[in-house]
């Protein structure tokens, strides 16, 4: 009764607590050009935390209440009462056994009680207790600090949820106890019940409970027999190291021509991401020792766009293909078009940046504009194998059987347009005199992340992880939405790289817009993946390409979001021009579009080569690369907030890179773990493509008895 | 939706609807660009040397740590006069057939901006001696040094440029080392990086998000500024943070007769309009006039310097400084 009162004026409370808040802090924000609004949004990313503690803090307090009540010493009546209670509510097996102690006399049924450290409650409660602490500073006045803060806060959010879930469930233990407490009274008092009792009233109790249908009423007698096939006994099951996920589903109709080029084309992704990624770890540390080395070919400005442009155009350009060459024909359910071209395509582009990381690394570049290192003779080999790509899904979508084209074909026919577009307006020289260049460059690049990876890796997304779930996406107008909001804003967004510079100032206003607007795609998208999700939450832990997706969805939404924060003026007066924006094209590139091309390379390669990799490796490849993004991205934001904020003060440039020296350290080490783990990604690609499946005993008897005629069950 | 169930519709509309907003936010502003911009009536075109130092510029990657801009923001201030304009691009034209304008905006302020480098590090003897490994001179530093620019030579010869290298950075290699064509070509875009001063009469655009309160409240106080800061951002490159300078290229500040003596006029004119008068030293550009520097300003740096590394000098007034900045501004303009 008294937890529903205090219930009844939480909300009270609550209102309270707000009216409070906002005038209090409207009057304690010195007066600046931040409207008062933001200091509003601070109070909710306040309130909202100490709102999750305060409900934290009810629901534990109703726990304490409900034992304490429990342990409350009770009358002697009482007592009596509760256990002839208890004695009348016994069913039948357990009156039986009272008549069998009875008779037998002995006083050895009890279960020993389980013991419980309650003691491990204090901590915990303190733990809680401390999340409330935040740093307050006028900083937190701005929009995209605020954004960011409340993106932070979010995992920790769930960690708070995760730990009430925990002492809760030490309280339950504690429950038990006391209930085992109860029991062991229980036993007690039936121990020292009369005989007679006994016969008269629990012997007639039993026959009565003891009564049932004999439950072959309907059937005969006959032993039962599995004419369906619908069990299977595994008498041979040993404990496993890693959870047991469910293995993929062999797809025995892919053609066999198509599932060798689409193998090719992840396998050439696989080692640009080794080779791409090689260089990134060194590049990070050379950060930490400039004196690794003083070889011109080695030296940084000239390996780190061989970095970028090798994990761009190398691994992630050539996975998306893959798995697009998987997803067109299919969703299309037809043949792919033209084989041959696709071959071409592979080859073209492994040329184009081979040639490109050689030039890069003597000294032969475009000029500067990231991305756009490669000299365009290299990137017209790399744009020539897009637009054989691009005619064949157009052919291969053209003699679709279905009436719809399904939404992923949207997303990656579309991107690899755009990509054609983008490129040859990066390309052609007739608008890059002067401060063309630089516009161009500002679109060039973001439209190469926005329009050619995250919108073709979004077509992948939506076929594999409704396919992943066995249930259809949520919706497929939302993803309707997302593209066209994708088009609208994305487009706008490329020159927020140039704020503040000499660029037309409506133009980065344009730009900064553009990037608030792509709360809609990124919102509708998220929206949709995780709806998708909802109901089948359960299979992620029986699934090892799930978690991969769902951290891709994570990052589709923080990552994104993040760049939004980032776009606008007050934070690029601090973040602009640090390595805060490493951080995100990381937290971007990484968290988003190599988590989801991973979940399609392992969902889709069993499937074509009927092998698959070690459970315990593609575990290792997941954590290692999730932790390593972490040591990463972090400290890199953390710091450069810390560099930013030195230059704001006009302190000497040279203290900012001091400043930077340990989370300089953090990001190589983040660096080598995310490494490390794309050694394991490359082991799991070999045991699924090439390596030797065990024989199967069962499989090669058959085969055996057939005879050497008889075709093999191999897929490929 | 027919619009949805046709390809041909489908794709030619979200391309149209892309390629249209491409006309509007990117190849239509930067057409006008390129056509609105004229350079400045002051810009100087690179010289021969320099367009060969820019190209390896180019080469070597540079702009994957140091912008060429200006913002108009007040944190940007220390990197140049005034904010760049369009104008200080718009003579920037396609490298050549294989290349594309490189305007060498930046994205990344890894290292410092170098749009006034020319002006703010003129020095030959400290840029080459940094290029061979920066951190000679800014310990710090976690640029590339480019050793590769530079010749190991027994016995250089009179018309080469020998660079002063401590022994330690040789790694074990005997004899002087030679500054290549390559590193002077290097050394001569980065002289020539200067900002063009504007036509007499034309405003600079402001410098936005300036911290006001603090500089007036700070003037008012009477809290000068802070001269460690202004030796660090300033000075500290060539002097060093121990007051010792670089035996053969820059002069020590510690016990120097300059900082101690008396005359304090020679002392302000020295930091405002630079210094060539012993040969076995390098240049001092006009470090105080590069900077602007207030008569505050110039006091702060003067007494850190007289009182740090063991120095024991008399301290100075802004007052005292501020009737010879105004003097050795005029002998600078005569």
């Amino acid at each position: 009764m008294k937890s529903n009162k205090s219930l009844k004026l939480l909300p009270l409370f609550l209102t309270g607590m707000l009216m409070n808040a906002f005038p209090t802090l409207a009057q304690d924000d010195a007066p600046s050009h931040f409207s008062f609004s933001y200091a509003g949004a601070l109070t909710w990313v306040l309130f909202s935390i100490l709102f999750v503690v305060f409900l934290a803090a009810l629901v534990l307090k109703q726990k304490v209440k409900n034992i304490r009540n429990s342990r409350k010493r009770k009358t002697e009546e009482e007592q009596q009462r509760q256990l002839q209670q208890h004695l009348r509510n016994l069913n039948s097996k357990q009156i039986g056994e009272i008549i069998n102690y009875k008779k037998r006399r002995s006083s050895n049924v009890l279960l020993p009680l389980l013991l419980i450290a309650v003691s491990s409650l204090v901590p915990v409660g303190k733990l809680l207790a401390q999340e409330t602490g935040k740093p307050a500073g006028s900083l937190l006045g701005e929009t995209g600090i605020l954004i960011t803060i409340v993106l932070l806060l979010i995992p920790i959010l769930f960690a708070i949820i995760f730990l009430i879930t925990k002492v809760v469930h030490a309280l339950d233990q504690t429950k038990k106890r006391h209930k085992l407490e109860e029991a062991e009274k229980l036993a007690a008092y039936l121990r020292s019940l009369p005989e007679e009792e006994i016969d008269t009233q629990l012997k007639k109790r039993k026959a009565a409970l003891d009564y049932s249908l004999t439950n072959r009423e309907l059937s005969g007698n006959q032993a039962p027999e599995d004419e369906k096939g619908l069990l299977q006994i595994n008498d041979q099951a040993g404990l496993p190291i890693v959870a047991l996920k469910k293995k993929a589903l062999p797809r025995p109709n892919v053609d066999p021509a198509l599932s060798r080029l689409i193998l090719w084309y992840l396998g050439c992704a696989t080692f640009w991401l080794l080779f791409g990624t090689t260089i990134g770890e060194y590049v990070g540390i050379k950060f930490v020792a400039p004196d690794a080395d003083h070889v011109s070919w080695l030296s940084f400005g000239r390996l780190r766009p061989v970095h970028t442009n090798a994990v761009f155009w190398g691994w992630a350009s050539l996975g998306m293909l893959g798995l697009g060459y998987y997803v067109v024909p299919r969703v299309s359910n037809t043949k792919l078009a033209n084989i041959k071209y696709g071959w071409y395509a592979l080859w073209l582009i492994n040329a184009a940046v081979i040639l490109g990381s050689i030039c890069l690394m003597a000294g032969i570049n475009n000029g500067g504009g990231e991305y756009r290192e490669y000299i365009w003779p290299v990137m017209l080999l790399f744009a020539a194998g897009i637009v054989m790509t691009l005619v064949i899904f157009l052919q291969t979508i053209a003699r679709r059987t279905t009436k719809e084209i399904y939404i992923s074909n949207w997303y990656i026919v579309a991107a690899i347009i755009f990509a054609i577009v983008i490129t040859l307006v990066a390309y052609i020289p007739y608008w890059q005199n002067g401060l063309g260049e630089t516009i161009v460059q500002g679109y060039y690049m973001h439209q190469g992340v926005g329009m050619w990876f995250m919108l073709f890796t979004l077509g992948i997304v939506y076929y594999f992880l409704p396919q992943q779930l066995n249930k259809p996406i949520y919706s497929y107008s939302l993803g309707i939405l997302a593209f066209w909001t994708q088009i609208l804003f994305y487009t706008l967004i490329g020159t927020h790289h140039f704020v503040f510079s000499s660029i037309p100032w409506w133009l980065q206003t344009v730009a900064i817009v553009g990037s608030a607007g792509m709360a809609i795609p990124v919102i509708a998208g998220t929206t949709n993946f995780i709806m998708t999700f909802k109901g089948a939450w359960y299979k992620i832990k029986d699934s090892y390409t799930l978690p991969f997706f769902l951290v891709g969805v994570i990052f589709y939404f923080t990552g994104s979001m993040q760049g939004t924060a980032e776009a606008f003026r007050s934070t690029n007066l601090i973040w602009h021009f640090t390595d805060f924006t490493v951080a995100h094209s990381h937290l971007t590139m990484y968290g988003i579009i190599c988590f989801f091309l991973w979940a399609g390379i392992y969902a889709v390669i069993p499937r074509l080569t009927g092998k698959e990799a070690p459970q315990i490796t593609i575990g290792a490849h997941f954590w290692l690369a999730l932790v390593g993004l972490m040591f990463y991205t972090v400290p890199l934001m953390y710091g450069s907030t810390l560099k930013g904020l030195l230059w704001m003060e006009g302190k000497p440039f040279i203290d900012g890179v001091i400043k930077m020296a340990p989370y300089w350290l953090w990001r190589a080490i983040g660096g080598s773990l995310m490494w490390l783990s794309h050694l394991f990604f490359a082991y799991n690609m070999y045991k699924m493509m090439v390596a030797k499946p065990v024989v199967d005993v069962r499989e090669t008897a058959i085969q055996k008895l057939n005879g050497p005629t008889a075709s093999t069950h191999s897929i490929v | 939706m027919e619009l949805f169930d046709n390809h041909k519709k489908l794709f030619g509309t979200a391309a149209l609807f892309f390629v249209g907003l491409t006309v509007l936010v990117a190849v239509m502003p930067a057409i006008r660009n390129q056509n609105m911009n004229q350079p400045l009536p002051g810009a100087e075109p690179l010289s021969p040397d320099a367009i060969k130092g820019k190209a390896l510029f180019v080469a070597n990657g540079c702009v994957a740590c140091h912008t060429q801009q200006v913002r108009n923001i007040d944190m940007d201030k220390t990197w140049g006069s005034r904010p760049s304009l369009a104008a200080d691009y718009a003579d920037i034209h396609r490298t050549d057939l294989w290349r594309n304008t490189a305007t060498l905006m930046g994205t990344e302020r890894t290292g410092p901006d170098l749009t006034d480098i020319g002006n703010r590090q003129p020095s030959k003897d400290w840029n080459l001696v940094h290029l061979y490994n920066p951190r000679i001179v800014v310990k710090e530093s976690i640029m590339p040094a480019y050793p590769w620019l530079f010749a190991v030579k027994k016995e250089p010869s009179k018309s080469d440029v020998v660079v002063n290298v401590p022994s330690e950075y040789l790694d074990g290699q005997e004899g002087k080392v030679v500054a290549t064509r390559d590193a002077m070509y290097l050394i001569a875009y980065l002289q020539s990086l200067k900002q063009t001063k504007l036509p007499d009469g034309t405003a600079a655009p402001a410098f936005l998000y300036k911290k006001e309160e603090k500089k007036t409240a700070g003037a008012a106080a009477g809290a000068e500024p802070d001269g460690q800061a202004i030796f660090t951002a300033n000075c500290q490159s060539c002097h060093q943070a121990n007051g010792e300078g670089l035996p053969g290229a820059f002069p020590p500040l510690k016990g120097s007769s300059v900082v101690l003596g008396d005359n304090l006029e020679m002392y302000v004119d020295i930091i405002m309009n630079g210094y060539d008068a012993k040969a076995e030293f390098g240049v001092m550009p006009p470090v105080g006039t590069n900077m602007q520097f207030t008569e505050h300003e110039v006091a702060a740096l003067i007494n850190y310097e007289r009182t740090s590394w063991g120095n024991n000098g008399k301290k100075v007034t802004p007052e005292e400084v501020k009737k010879i900045v105004d003097f050795v501004k005029l002998k600078a303009a005569e």
